[in-house]
């Protein structure tokens, strides 16, 4: 088993930050893996344990910032690709933009 | 008593007259054992208890509803979450204290950050805090209301919420609250009148009260006159909304005779579950870039065939156009459009994208092909900027077209016409060899005023019916007139009433726009007579 965590990360671009549900969908994912997986808004910490829905919360991540992940152990790699994918992917939900495509009420 | 009029925020639009009813969950006092032991159990069986409510109302909720109850079971079976309660007890606290004090403390730091949202997230702690000290002090249960209450608190938790029957009316007045949070979005997915944060003076009141969440007032014992101004207002927003569904399903025509088509904008097959094709003469945009979300991967040939298929087919005959993947600006797609363009509005999107992925492009093109042996399917090239794009896509189309020929698959040449949204495209788009032209007044008005969508500020730069956006509209229906083709125009301006008869004046008789913004267009092309002059410039002062 390495023990060298492995680390990378990704821009939080849903429409209000690690909210309820993504927060939700990033603990469910987590938790897929053996493997510890921990996030921070600054890549010198506080680290929030990604598996912990109450942690997750307490981050209060906002949309714009970035996510920085730290994955150790059992399947390391895989836990970090698929957490990084599950952000870039705006965690499956419709962004903002999307939401109203063309949409600028302008009268 | 002399009425009362309280002034929040808007949290759900809407209006209601009913009983004054406070809502609060029963509390009963609660005799804590001696032995640490036994309160953890009983917050640990309360935490249960909790946890079965949740579910059982997750049977019955919504997507929306499910969501949030979700999220609530995901924090309640959270061992930490409970953790400091646990500690508290351990140290002589009773279950119920312990309980209340961590949880408060919780909210309390969500309640410290910057950001609304997750400020609102506050009152979704509490709804958890409160259904377990319910089962802790023994007095869980359903809420019970009168039909139609005014339903009053200093904020309702979701799960409250979800638990009332609002199919008898009523409306939410609340204290506190926000229009971010998650009653309030619930709120406006059921059609519940809201309003929020009315001050800590509602709690002392009882009575009749008018709610108008249209202005954000709640009035308690309203008087007379009060009444019939509320009773008026009600009244001319229901009769609005009777004609705009009245008009809704009658042909559009002007004032003085004008036939105007109205199409459909449409994002998923799924807007049209329950809409009566007989609303409108066609669909004048499905945008296709949602079939490439969803974290599924690019989508194939035939999943795209069947979604274009189902469109045409619910269409019965009248035209569909289908727009081609329209990706990059402000509309990224993962492992397709280019990372990191310094201005993506000004860079590699829609056709030009398509032209660099072209497995991707020809792909779509083959399904669309497919689809339009089934009706009157027509293809739409998004962010088209010199006439030889145009030719380049069209001996692609032949190209998809041939080869499914020469397989056996049954399949035509559709229409093939562009989206004029490029400015060089609106000048110069008499010299374009199109089947059609729909005019993209979202991104033409942008490009048009240097003044980016992103950008709320200048939102009124960018106004689609300024003069030199009528100007550039007239050149293309002129265009389109001179070539024996058909012109509409697609953007939002299409559906706004106080930008039709700008549009209307300009030669445009096609109009393509959001389904529930039908009614009320259909109602401001009859107000418009093209026999008459517009008074006025048609910007806003």
């Amino acid at each position: 088993m390495n023990d060298t965590p492995l680390t990378g990360s990704a821009l939080l671009t849903n429409a209000v930050g690690l909210h309820a549900r993504p927060s939700v969908k990033l603990t469910q994912l987590a938790k897929k893996f053996a493997a510890r997986v921990e996030f921070a808004l600054d890549p010198a910490g506080p680290w929030f344990d990604a598996k912990s829905p109450v942690q997750v919360m307490r981050a209060k991540a906002p949309r714009g910032a970035t996510l920085h992940f730290r994955c150790q152990g059992d399947g390391a790699a895989e836990a970090l690709k698929a957490m990084l994918a599950l952000v870039e992917r705006h965690f499956d939900e419709p962004r903002a933009e999307d939401a109203t495509i063309d949409g600028r009420a302008s009268s | 008593m002399a009425e009362l009029r309280l002034e929040g925020r808007s949290a759900a639009p809407g209006m209601a007259l009913g009983e004054l009813v406070r809502l609060r969950r029963a509390t009963a006092a609660r005799t804590a054992s001696d032995d640490p032991a036994q309160e953890a159990r009983a917050l640990r069986a309360a935490m249960a208890a909790a946890l079965a409510d949740l579910a059982a109302l997750l049977a019955g909720a919504d997507a929306e509803g499910g969501a949030i109850l979700e999220f609530q079971v995901a924090m309640l079976e959270d061992d930490l979450l409970a953790a400091p309660a646990l500690g508290a007890i351990a140290a002589g606290r009773s279950a119920h204290e312990a309980w209340s004090e961590a949880l408060e403390a919780e909210a309390a730091g969500y309640e410290s950050a910057d950001d609304e949202y997750f400020r609102a997230r506050a009152a979704d702690l509490r709804d958890i805090r409160d259904r377990v000290l319910a089962h802790l002090c023994g007095t869980a249960g359903a809420v019970q209301l009168p039909a139609g209450a005014i339903v009053a608190g200093e904020d309702l938790a979701p799960s409250d919420f979800l638990s009332i029957d609002w199919s008898r009316g009523g409306a939410l007045a609340l204290m506190g609250g926000s229009p971010t949070s998650h009653v309030a979005m619930l709120a406006r997915s059921r059609g519940v009148p809201a309003v929020v944060g009315l001050g800590p003076m509602l709690a002392e009141l009882s009575g009749e009260a008018l709610v108008d969440a249209f202005r954000g007032v709640v009035v308690v014992r309203p008087g007379a006159e009060t009444r019939r101004a509320f009773e008026q207002t009600a009244q001319r927003r229901r009769e609005a909304d009777n004609r705009a569904a009245a008009a809704a399903r009658t042909p559009a025509a002007t004032a003085d005779g004008t036939a105007v088509r109205v199409l459909l904008n449409i994002a998923d097959p799924a807007e049209l579950d329950g809409l009566d094709p007989a609303l409108c003469d066609g669909i004048g945009l499905v945008r296709t870039e949602l079939l490439f979300h969803a974290g599924r991967g690019l989508p194939d040939e035939d999943t795209q065939y069947l979604t274009y298929r189902r469109i045409v087919e619910w269409a019965a005959g009248r035209p569909v156009t289908v727009r081609t993947l329209d990706a990059g600006g402000d509309k990224p797609i993962d492992g397709l459009t280019l990372d990191a363009e310094t201005n993506p509005f000004l860079g590699v999107r829609g056709l030009r994208l398509c032209f660099q992925r072209p497995a991707v492009f020809m792909t779509q093109l083959r399904a669309l092909a497919r689809a339009a042996v089934h009706g009157e399917l027509k293809v739409m090239l998004p962010m088209v900027t010199l006439p030889r794009e145009l030719a380049q896509a069209r001996a692609l189309l032949g190209e998809a077209v041939a080869s499914l020929g020469s397989a056996g698959v049954a399949a035509r040449m559709p229409a093939l016409g562009i989206m004029v949204e490029v400015p060089a495209c609106a000048v110069a788009a008499d010299l374009f060899d199109a089947d059609f032209y729909s005019i993209g007044s979202n991104d033409l008005a942008q490009y048009v005023a240097a003044a980016g969508r992103d950008v709320p500020a200048l939102a009124d730069l960018a106004d689609p019916v300024q003069p030199a956006m009528l100007r550039l509209i007239a050149g293309v229906v002129a265009a389109a007139r001179m070539r024996g083709v058909e012109v509409s125009l697609c953007g939002d301006a299409g559906g706004e009433p106080a930008a039709i008869s700008w549009l209307l004046h300009a030669g445009l008789r096609s109009l393509s726009m959001a389904p529930p913004l039908v009614g009320r267009a259909k109602l401001a092309i009859a107000a418009c007579d093209l026999r008459r002059p517009l008074e006025g410039p048609p910007w806003r002062p």
